[in-house]
């Protein structure tokens, strides 16, 4: 769900699909796996391009707001754990690129769809990480957010997309104990501290919550990604599980979620919560949150100044091949 | 702007000593030597490895999905290529 309203090709019934289609929906209602060369439908595989890599995209722009406080990191022990966890990021974008180009897309093409807005990124990270305890915030709601949705991921259809899945999750954890492990420091630390901390809470939640999607009877992407198992839960359950999941955590920490109508309702076992400002969350997806152009300009600059490097070592292993080539007819 | 990708490399980890090197994913780099040094910290960053293969992606060949018949499916009936298949009575002891 570092992938937003990933639109999905049109949904057939059964009895509409050629056979071949109609064969693959039912390996997948199997719960057999597909694999990169095996016959897939057009839309299955454009679908599973813009939705791996929107949230490729999202892992390497996340790198962004965190990468901010790793020169202030109060100790030198939480900018080396701050530093880990940026880099496990960087390698998490890796592996889902790596998942999308077994589609036959190149991760270039990616990276110039991002570039040129063509490609989305989660809009939670359109939002500035103001204080220290933003970074708790962060690992604390915006990667337990996160894990709701990449946990059920790992039995996604498609292979490659399911192994990146599984390396992820298990890394992931770490990043959300390390968030709530700065959340109980500070939430336990002077007032000022805490009054930091409450202010992270405040405004991380709602952007958090929007990480989810919009509501479903709002989304019509769901069915056919869901019949292919390339989503496996609907947007509000995930929202709900999370909120649930979260709610004790806050008070354990002594914070208040900033939300008047969050009651425990024992009919249905869940708690009721406001929804976030959907038209604030269509604004930043169009581009227009606090820090859209900051992040997309420091993804471009990085880009395009390092383009001498990689061209560098390009020209070495042209040269150094060229080297033992030469070396080998010598010998001869 | 690179016009010009960096070579996909398929990445083996052997886990353990005294185990088979493992394929775990893939990775760009422009040289072996990188690819090697990439793969160290993209695929072992929690000690998931002694010891790492590299190979260039276009080196590798596949077999078909559509000749998984024809390639695997003989195997099924020759159940006797299992131990088990073989009843050895009890007082024989462990074999």
């Amino acid at each position: 769900m570092y992938a937003q309203m990933v639109k999905s090709e049109g949904m057939k019934s059964l009895e509409e699909m050629s056979p071949e289609e109609r064969a693959f929906q039912e390996r997948v209602d199997r719960g057999e796996k597909i694999e990169p060369k095996e016959w897939m439908p057009e839309g299955y595989r454009k679908t599973l391009i813009r939705q791996i890599g929107q949230h490729a995209h999202s892992e390497i722009v996340g790198q962004l707001p965190e990468g901010n406080w790793i020169t202030r990191a109060p100790t030198l022990e939480r900018k080396a754990i701050l530093l880990a966890k940026v880099q496990d990021e960087a390698g998490h974008g890796l592996y889902l690129y790596s998942a999308a180009e077994t589609l036959g897309v190149s991760r270039d093409e990616l990276f110039e769809k991002l570039h040129s807005g063509a490609m989305k990124y989660s809009s939670i990270f359109n939002y500035p990480t103001l204080t220290w305890a933003d970074m708790g915030a962060v690992g604390w709601l915006v990667d337990g957010a996160a894990i709701m949705n990449q946990v059920p991921l790992q039995r996604t259809s498609y292979g490659p997309y399911s192994r990146a899945m599984i390396r992820i999750c298990k890394e992931e954890s770490f990043h959300q104990r390390q968030g709530y492990a700065i959340m109980m420091k500070m939430a336990q630390g002077t007032p000022e501290q805490k009054e930091m901390a409450q202010d992270a809470l405040n405004r991380f939640w709602y952007p958090s919550l929007m990480m989810f999607g919009p509501s479903d009877k709002d989304s019509v992407h769901s069915a056919q990604s869901m019949a292919w198992k390339i989503k496996m839960n609907t947007n509000d359950e995930l929202r709900q599980k999370f909120v649930d999941e979260t709610v004790p955590q806050a008070e354990y920490l002594g914070l208040t979620v900033p939300d008047e109508t969050l009651t425990w309702n024992e009919a249905r076992g869940h708690y009721d919560f406001a929804e976030p400002d959907w038209a604030e969350f269509f604004e930043v997806i169009k581009g227009n949150g606090p820090c859209n152009e900051e992040r997309l300009g420091a993804r471009r600059k990085a880009w395009d100044k390092g383009a001498w490097f990689r061209d560098g070592l390009t020209a070495y292993a042209e040269k150094a091949a060229a080297r033992r080539a030469a070396s080998n007819v010598a010998a001869e | 702007m690179t016009k010009k990708e960096w070579p996909l490399w398929e990445i083996f980890i052997r886990g353990q000593h005294g185990l088979n090197h493992r394929h775990v994913g893939s990775l760009h780099a422009p040289d072996a030597e990188m690819a090697i040094k990439n793969a160290r910290d993209v695929y072992t960053r929690r000690k998931e490895g002694v010891s790492i293969w590299v190979v260039p992606s276009s080196a590798i060949t596949a077999s078909a999905p559509s000749e998984k018949g024809p390639l695997f499916d003989p195997a099924e009936s020759k159940v006797y290529r299992h131990p088990t298949f073989f009843d050895i009575p009890d007082e024989v002891g462990h074999m």
